[in-house]
């Protein structure tokens, strides 16, 4: 290691990269309401945002948190919160409140077991459809899942890029094990790593409309006080901003929603693989399962049976063709989650009919170990 | 032995274990550090979290490799470290065969094994340091000696940095008697 490397090399949590990814997008407000096991993120980013002047705010819970995070965002700042799965329900309501007025922000969501308050300290993965379909309505989400401490740094820029890029909210997915544990990361210089800024408009300010449809559905957004005036809704709006009830601008509106996402989901989707070249039996996991899952594979690959893993980093959009097309020689699927079954149905959504899918689940609240998985492969091969 | 267990190759995996309050996950984050940053070998340290931690029996595990580390937990032990009985029962089935099971000589009094190094890290603390306090920097010394997992430039420029202020002096002269004493013990087998 050259010396200005080693200068950056730090041993960190989970939740203390996601703090130091965070600052590296341009994070300059925080609100938050601490909860296990995210509050290493809260801590944190309350000793770190008052050094470059940006604010904390530790609201009353995580209602209020989300909504300051909304509206710093609409006065133009890099906003984001950190919660866990309680945390992250009583947040729906105003993440809805967010996918509908266009407002970028970043939510952490360290998982724990659940539902209701149910596993402060232990890991789970349950929480990945509530990424998806937690707040009512039609919309399109994006969630990202890293499994080490780094890619918490990496995906926590990569969620405040995307999330400027698409004016939309981003949730990085974490867990309890992945939060807390440390590893080693150099810490990227600035310029090393991309960092993206919503676009903001250059027509006069008479001609601006906060929602305008333009060819990549993405809307330039001015911020409070920039002398642009607008109205923001949670109602179905027109460009403009204002209530709507006619048909065509309701559609219209959806339709944004979902196109701006859907569209571009190359740019989006992102995902590992381990061993799939001539595999006959696929693990398919995230998070910190998905390293069981290599893990497994390498100890199968001993055993010569022929398996290989895939991870998907981004869960929403979900990376529909790009699995389709690693499956295409692949006769059997292990899918392997801290939960009762929720990635598995995706992949049985999109397989060929003779692809035979297997869930192999967890939920008492323990990591699966790599044992578990080849246990599983050794039962289906 | 189990395929996962036979499967590590450069693999090394150690468990401190005792009780909450000795200091074990600052001993396990310490040893992560010095090999991370200071010997550029691939870690993760991981540890026992809520009511678990508190009182009863406490656990900071730290892995490490030259190579890419996929699962991040313990698979099979390489080295325990128990500073409690309590530790000891629960943890000893966790190590594999041949492993090093290194124990408080004074607080572990039935060992399950007769092939064990056993130090007294507690009284060795208070009689020798000074202060109960360092024991868990003892047992590292120990544990760097008897591994030789991490350089010793290392692990005592990493107790040196996250001792608590004041402390520095007491804590690098705990690191060099854990040190020697290990060298004596490792004369003696």
């Amino acid at each position: 290691m050259t010396n200005n490397k080693q200068n950056r090399a730090r041993l960190l949590q989970g939740n203390e990269a996601c703090v130091q990814g965070a600052l590296y997008a341009g994070l300059n407000f925080f609100a938050g309401y601490p909860i296990t096991p995210s509050t290493e993120i809260a801590e944190g980013l309350s000793r770190e945002l008052p050094k470059i002047g940006g604010k904390f705010i530790q609201m009353e819970d995580e209602i209020g948190s989300i909504a300051a995070v909304i509206g710093a965002s609409n006065a133009g700042s890099k906003a984001m919160t950190a919660t866990s799965g309680p945390g992250f329900s009583l947040m729906q309501e105003n993440i809805g409140y967010a996918y509908m007025t266009e407002t970028p922000c970043v939510i952490v969501d360290v998982q724990r077991g659940g539902p209701s308050t149910g596993l402060p300290t232990k890991i789970s993965q349950s929480d990945i459809m509530q990424a998806r379909w937690g707040t009512h309505g039609d919309y399109t989400a994006i969630t990202l899942a890293p499994s080490s401490v780094k890619e918490c740094f990496e995906q926590t820029v990569r969620a405040f890029n995307l999330s400027e890029r698409f004016r939309t909210p981003v949730t990085v997915l974490t867990d309890e094990v992945l939060g807390h544990m440390r590893e080693m990361m150099i810490i990227p210089e600035p310029g090393e790593l991309e960092v993206r800024h919503r676009i903001k408009p250059d027509v006069p300010a008479d001609w601006y409309k906060h929602f305008e449809l333009t060819a990549n559905f993405v809307s330039p957004m001015a911020a409070f006080g920039e002398g642009y005036r607008y109205n923001v809704s949670g109602l179905t709006h027109d460009q403009a901003g204002f209530p709507t009830n006619v048909a065509a601008e309701i559609k219209e509106k959806l339709d944004k929603l979902k196109l701006k996402i859907e569209r571009f989901s190359d740019e989006i989707v992102n995902l590992r693989t381990e061993m799939m070249d001539d595999a006959k039996i696929a693990v398919i996991s995230c998070g910190t399962v998905a390293r069981a899952a290599i893990q497994a594979v390498k100890i199968a690959r001993e055993n010569r049976l022929k398996v290989g893993a895939i991870q998907p980093l981004t869960l929403w959009p979900f990376p529909d063709a790009q699995i389709r097309e690693l499956l295409a020689n692949v006769r059997k699927v292990v899918v392997a989650e801290l939960n009762m079954g929720q990635v598995v149905h995706e992949i049985r959504r999109i397989v060929p009919d003779h692809t035979e899918v297997y869930f192999l689940g967890r939920y008492d609240g323990e990591v699966m170990p790599p044992q578990q998985i080849f246990e599983k492969i050794k039962e289906v091969k | 032995m189990t395929t996962a267990a036979k499967h590590k190759s450069d693999r090394y995996e150690i468990r401190f274990s005792g009780s909450g309050g000795q200091g074990l996950i600052l001993a396990g984050v310490m040893l992560a550090e010095a090999v991370g940053t200071g010997d550029g070998k691939n870690v993760v340290q991981t540890q026992s979290y809520g009511p678990e931690a508190r009182g009863g029996a406490s656990r900071s595990d730290v892995v490490i490799s030259e190579g890419e580390i996929y699962y991040p937990k313990t698979m099979k032990l390489d080295l325990l470290l128990a500073l409690t009985q309590e530790a000891c029962d629960k943890y000893y089935p966790d190590l594999k065969e041949g492993g090093i099971l290194v124990v408080d000589s004074v607080l572990v009094t039935q060992v399950p094994t007769k092939s064990y190094f056993g130090f007294p890290f507690t009284r060795l603390a208070r009689e020798e340091i000074g202060h109960i306090m360092v024991a868990n920097v003892i047992a590292l010394g120990a544990i760097a000696e008897l591994t030789g997992i991490v350089s010793r430039e290392s692990i005592e420029k990493v107790v040196m940095k996250r001792a608590p202020r004041g402390t520095e002096e007491k804590n690098f002269k705990a690191l060099e008697l854990g040190i020697a004493v290990a060298k004596k013990a490792k004369k003696q087998k």
